[in-house]
C-alpha cells in the first residue's frame, strides 16, 4: 500500500511532493500491521462463513435470523435509550448542580464499570425472584407472595435485561458526557440565558447537542458491550444474535453456520456505525470560544439537594454496591475466606499480568498507528485506522473462533522454520501460550487506544508538527516532545479503560487460554455455568477490586479518553 | 575441554527435559466443572505420581484441538454430553483404544463400538414436580405436551445440551412430525419463557409460577444435600423419574476420547482407565450425584430415593445422530421465543 501511494505521489501531481523517509516507512508498516491484525480474523471469520455446509443457511434464515435480530434490536434500543438517560442525566446533574454528597458521586457514578455484566445479572435474579429478599421483605411487610402473579416484574425477561445491562453500562456514557459537559463553555450558556432560556432548555437545546459526539462514543462502547455478552442474556432467557451464534456452532455442531449470523450481526454494527456518522456528517462541534470557563453550577441546598443526591446514588446504588454487597455476603455466608481457595492468588496474578500486558500492546500499537497517520497523513491511512477499530464489534467468542487458525498457522510457520534452523519442533508457541489471550485483548480493544489517540491528538493542530519539522526536529522527537505529552490524558484514559476491559474478559479467554492458566473471569464462570456463581462471589470481588482502582482514577480524570473526534477544545 | 563436555551435558539435558517432563505428565482439555474434576485428578496423580494439566472450558475445545492439529497438546477431552463426544469423533480428533479395563468396565451401550469414545458416568433428564399440587409418581415425557399442563411448565433453553439430548431422543424414537406437535403442546404449557438453568425450575415451581419442569437428577439432589439456601426449593419439590411410552427414561453420558495427536498416549490411557476403575466411580457418585457405569458402585442414597432408574434402551450415538435435527425443530417452533 505504502508504495501505490508513493507512486500516487510521484512529482507532477498537484499534491506536494515528498520524499519518503524511513520514519515514513515505519509509520506505514506499522499502520499495516495493526489493520492485518484486525482484518486477518474477519476475513478468516468470512472464509469459514463461506465455506461449505449451506445448507443450514435456509434453516436459520427463517427460524433463527428475525426473531434474534429483532430481540437484539430491542434490546440494543432499550439498553441504549436507558444508558443515555441515566448515564446523561447523573453526568448532568453532577456538573451542573452542586449538593449534598455531589463530589463522591461524581466518581462513584463510574463504578459499575468494574462489574462483568454476567455476575450483576445472577445478583439480580437472585434479588428479585422467588425467594429473594425483595420477595421476602414484601412478604414481611404485607404477607404477600407475588409467586406467579403476573404484574410483579420478572427479571428474567428482555425488560429485565435491559434494567441490567443499562445499570451496569451506563458509566461510559456518564463518563463521555461528564468530560463533555464539564468543558462547555459557559459562554454559550450565558448567551442562551440572556436569550431567555430555562434551565432545561439549557440542557434539551445546547448542552445536549453539544455533547452528542460524546453520547455516540460512549453509548457505541455501551452497545457493543451489550451484543458481546452471552453470560446474561442466555441466563436471563434473550435470545440475541450473540447467543444464537453460539448455540448453532454447539447444537447444530455448524461453525459456518455460526459464522453466518456472525456476519449478519457485524453488519449490523457497521450500518450503526454508519447511521451514527451520517447523522453527524455536516456537524461541527469545535468551539470558536478559546479559554471557555465552565458554566458555575447551580448550588442546592436542603430538599431540592437532597433529591438531586438521591437521583445520583440511585444508579450507584443499582449498579455498584447492591451487587457488591450481594457477593460480600455470599463470601460470608458460604466461608469463602476461612475456606480461601489458594489457587486464586494465583488467578489474579495471571488475570493481571494478561490485561497489563495487552493494555500495554495496544496503546503502543493504538497511539503508534494514529500517530503514523498523521505523520502519513493520506486517506488510505484514515481507512487503515477504521479498519483497525473494527475489532470491538467483534464478539469474544467469535473473535476467538477466528483468530485460532490464524495463530495456528503462525505456530505452523515458527515451527517449520525452527525445525529448519535447529531440528526441533517447539511446539505451539502462540496459539498454546498467554500469547493467545494478550492478541485476541488487543484487537478486540484496540478501538479505544485509537479512539482516544485520535480524540487526544485532534486538539493538537498538524501545524504545530508542520512548525516543529520545520525547525528541523525529527519525527520521532515530535511524537516525543508534542504528541506524546499533549496526549498524556487521552492515553491514561484509555489505558485504565482497556485495562479494566481486560479484566472481565470472558468468552475469548475461555477459548484461547493455555493448560492449567485461569482468569478470575473464567474462574467465575466454572461456578456459574453449573449454577452455582456464588461460589465464585471471593473471585468476582477480586475483579472488582482489581478494577476499582482504575476506575476511579478515570473518573477523576476530567479530561477523559471517551473524548471524541472534534472534541472542543 | 571440560567447557565442551559442559556444553554437550548441557544440550543434552535441553533435549533430553522435554522428554523427562512429558513421561509423567498428561494434558486434559476438559468440559467439566474444575471444582468438580480437579479433586478426581487430584487423586489420579496421588495414586500414580502422573502430573495432570488442565484447561476447562463450556465450549469450543473440539474446534480448539482441530485447529491446533498435529502439534496439538491434547491427550484427553472430557465431555458432559453424548453429542459432544460423537461431535469430537466427526471432527476427526478422536482415536480408538483397545483396552480390556474399558471394555470390562463400561457395558457396550455406553461406549463406540470403535473404541473412539467411552462414557465414564450417566445422568438422567428427570421431571421436578410440586410435592403439594402433584398427586402423581409416575410421568411419560409423551404426556408433557397433554394441555391438562397448560400453564404448568417450567423449562431452561430448548437450545440447552440437556434438553437437546431429550428432544434428539424423542425425535430417534417418534419422526420428525410427531416431535414437532410435542413441541409446539410443550410450548404452549410453558408457563414462561425458557430462561434460567435447573436449578431455577425448581425455584419457580416451588414459588408457585408452575407444577412440573426438566432438571438433571444431580441438580436436586445438590440443593437437597448440600446448599442450605436453595433447600426450600428441593424441599417444596419431589422428583419423578419419567419415562418414554413402552421405553425408560433418558439418560445422558459424561465421557472421554483419547486426542488423535495425544502426545502422552501412554499416561493418557491411564487417565482414563483410572476413571473408570473403582476409586474414581466412587468419587463421581459420592461428590457429584452421578449414576456411575461401573456397576460394583452403589449410586448415592439420595439418588437411590428417586426410585430405580431404568435407562432407555435407545443407543446413545442415536442421539447424538438426531441432535442437529431436534435443534432445528426448536427454533422451527419458536421454543424459546
Amino acid at each position: 500500500m505504502a508504495f501505490a501511494e508513493r507512486a500516487n505521489n510521484a512529482p507532477g501531481t498537484a499534491r506536494r511532493s515528498r520524499v519518503w523517509t524511513p520514519f515514513d516507512l515505519i509509520a506505514g508498516a506499522l499502520l499495516v500491521l495493526v489493520a492485518a491484525l484486525v482484518v486477518i480474523p474477519l476475513a478468516n471469520l468470512a472464509r469459514i462463513a463461506l465455506s461449505a455446509e449451506s445448507d443450514i443457511w435456509p434453516d436459520l434464515a427463517a427460524y433463527v435470523i428475525p426473531e434474534a435480530l429483532r430481540v437484539t434490536v430491542l434490546l440494543l434500543a432499550g439498553v441504549a435509550a436507558l444508558t443515555a438517560i441515566v448515564g446523561t442525566g447523573s453526568a448532568w446533574l453532577v456538573t451542573a448542580y452542586r449538593f449534598p454528597g455531589r463530589d463522591a458521586l461524581s466518581w462513584m457514578l463510574a463504578l459499575p464499570l468494574a462489574f462483568p455484566t454476567y455476575i450483576v445479572a445472577y445478583v439480580y435474579v437472585d434479588f428479585f425472584d422467588a425467594f429473594g429478599p425483595v420477595q421476602n421483605v414484601l412478604h414481611a411487610l404485607t404477607g404477600w407472595t407475588p409467586g406467579a402473579s403476573s404484574w410483579y416484574p420478572n427479571i428474567r425477561s428482555l425488560p429485565g435485561a435491559i434494567f441490567v445491562f443499562s445499570f451496569v453500562l451506563y458509566p461510559y456514557v456518564f463518563l463521555a458526557a461528564r468530560a463533555m459537559f464539564q468543558t462547555q463553555s459557559a459562554a454559550l450558556f450565558e448567551v442562551a440565558r440572556t436569550l431567555g432560556a430555562t434551565r432545561f432548555m439549557l440542557a434539551r437545546h445546547v448542552a445536549l447537542p453539544l455533547a452528542r459526539p460524546a453520547l455516540a462514543v460512549g453509548l457505541s462502547l455501551a452497545l457493543m458491550e451489550t451484543l458481546n455478552d452471552i453470560g446474561a442474556s442466555e441466563y436471563l432467557g434473550v435470545r440475541t444474535l450473540t447467543l444464537s451464534i453460539f448455540t448453532t456452532w454447539l447444537n447444530r455442531s455448524s461453525l459456518p453456520g455460526a459464522a453466518q449470523i456472525a456476519c449478519v450481526m457485524l453488519i449490523v454494527v457497521a450500518a450503526l456505525i454508519a447511521l451514527e456518522r451520517h447523522g453527524r456528517r455536516d456537524r461541527r462541534f469545535h468551539l470558536v470560544l478559546r479559554r471557555s470557563q465552565p458554566p458555575a453550577p447551580i448550588v442546592l441546598t436542603g430538599w431540592g439537594g437532597a433529591l438531586v443526591c438521591v437521583l445520583c446514588a440511585l444508579p450507584v446504588l443499582i449498579g455498584f454496591a447492591l451487587p457488591a454487597l450481594t457477593l460480600a455476603h455470599e463470601v460470608f455466608t458460604r466461608g469463602l475466606i476461612s475456606g480461601f481457595d489458594p489457587d486464586l492468588v494465583r488467578h489474579t496474578l495471571s488475570t493481571i499480568l494478561l490485561a497489563a500486558a495487552a493494555t500495554i500492546a495496544a496503546l503502543v500499537l493504538g497511539f503508534g498507528a494514529v500517530i503514523a497517520a498523521r505523520l502519513i497523513r493520506k486517506p488510505w491511512t484514515d481507512s487503515a485506522l477504521m479498519l483497525a477499530s473494527l475489532g470491538y464489534a467483534v464478539p469474544g467468542t467469535v473473535l476467538a473462533l477466528a483468530l485460532l487458525s490464524p495463530l495456528v498457522a503462525a505456530d505452523e510457520a515458527l515451527n517449520a522454520f525452527s525445525r529448519g534452523l535447529m531440528g526441533i519442533s517447539i511446539g505451539l508457541v502462540v496459539a498454546g501460550s498467554g500469547a493467545a489471550i494478550v492478541i485476541a485483548y488487543v484487537v478486540r480493544f484496540l478501538a479505544i487506544a485509537t479512539g482516544s489517540a485520535q480524540a487526544g491528538l485532534a486538539r493538537v493542530s498538524t501545524h504545530v508538527d508542520d512548525a516543529a519539522r520545520t525547525l528541523g526536529e525529527t519525527p520521532g522527537r515530535v511524537m516525543r516532545l508534542i504528541h506524546i505529552p499533549l496526549a498524556r490524558p487521552a492515553i491514561g484514559g484509555a489505558a485504565l479503560l482497556v485495562f479494566v476491559d481486560c479484566l472481565k474478559e470472558l468468552p475469548a479467554t475461555l477459548l484461547l487460554r493455555p493448560l492449567n492458566v485461569e482468569t478470575l473471569s473464567t474462574y467465575i464462570y466454572q461456578f456459574a455455568t453449573r449454577g452455582n456463581f456464588e461460589d465464585g462471589a471471593l473471585a468476582a470481588l477480586l475483579i472488582v477490586a482489581a478494577g476499582i482502582v482504575p476506575v476511579i482514577r478515570m473518573a477523576r480524570y476530567s479530561d477523559l479518553a471517551l473524548m471524541p473526534e472534534g472534541a472542543p477544545q | 575441554m571440560s567447557r565442551r563436555l559442559f556444553v554437550t551435558a548441557l544440550c543434552a539435558l535441553a533435549l533430553a527435559t522435554p522428554a523427562l517432563a512429558q513421561s509423567g505428565e498428561v494434558n486434559v482439555y476438559s468440559y467439566r466443572e474444575h471444582k468438580l474434576i480437579q479433586p478426581l485428578l487430584d487423586a489420579f496423580t496421588k495414586d500414580t505420581g502422573i502430573k495432570v494439566n488442565v484447561i476447562s472450558a463450556s465450549s469450543g475445545l473440539e474446534q480448539r484441538i482441530k485447529t491446533e492439529g498435529a502439534n496439538s497438546p491434547a491427550d484427553v477431552l472430557l465431555t458432559v454430553d453424548i453429542a459432544r463426544l460423537q461431535d469430537a469423533v466427526d471432527a476427526g480428533i478422536t482415536q480408538p483404544i483397545k483396552s480390556s479395563v474399558l471394555e470390562k468396565a463400561v457395558a457396550p451401550q455406553y461406549r463406540d463400538p470403535a473404541g473412539n469414545w467411552y462414557g465414564l458416568t450417566m445422568r438422567a433428564r428427570v421431571v421436578y414436580a410440586a410435592k403439594e399440587r402433584v398427586p402423581q409418581n409416575a410421568i411419560t415425557y409423551e404426556e408433557l405436551s397433554d394441555p391438562k399442563w397448560k400453564g404448568k411448565i417450567c423449562i431452561r433453553s430448548g437450545q440447552h445440551m440437556y434438553n437437546n439430548a431429550l428432544f434428539a431422543a424423542y425425535l430417534a424414537k417418534h419422526g420428525e412430525a410427531k416431535t414437532e406437535e410435542w413441541l409446539r403442546g410443550i410450548k404452549a404449557n410453558l408457563a414462561q419463557k425458557p430462561s434460567g438453568g435447573d436449578r431455577e425450575v425448581a425455584r419457580d415451581i416451588a414459588a408457585g409460577k408452575c407444577d412440573i419442569g426438566l432438571g438433571n437428577t444431580y441438580y436436586w439432589a445438590l440443593m437437597n444435600d448440600k446448599e442450605a439456601d436453595r433447600k426450600p426449593w428441593a424441599a417444596a419439590t419431589k422428583v419423578i423419574l419419567p419415562t418414554f411410552q413402552g421405553g425408560g427414561t433418558h439418560v445422558n453420558l459424561s465421557g472421554v476420547v483419547l486426542a488423535k495427536h495425544a502426545p502422552n498416549k501412554g499416561t493418557a490411557i491411564k487417565l482414563i482407565e483410572w476413571l473408570v476403575g473403582e476409586h474414581a466411580q466412587q468419587m463421581y457418585a459420592d461428590m457429584n450425584y452421578e449414576y456411575p457405569l461401573l456397576s460394583e458402585i452403589k449410586v448415592n442414597p439420595t439418588i437411590a430415593s428417586y426410585g430405580t432408574l431404568k435407562a432407555d434402551p435407545l443407543p446413545l450415538a442415536e442421539i447424538a445422530k438426531n441432535k442437529k435435527a431436534a435443534a432445528n425443530l426448536v427454533d422451527k417452533v419458536g421454543f424459546d421465543n
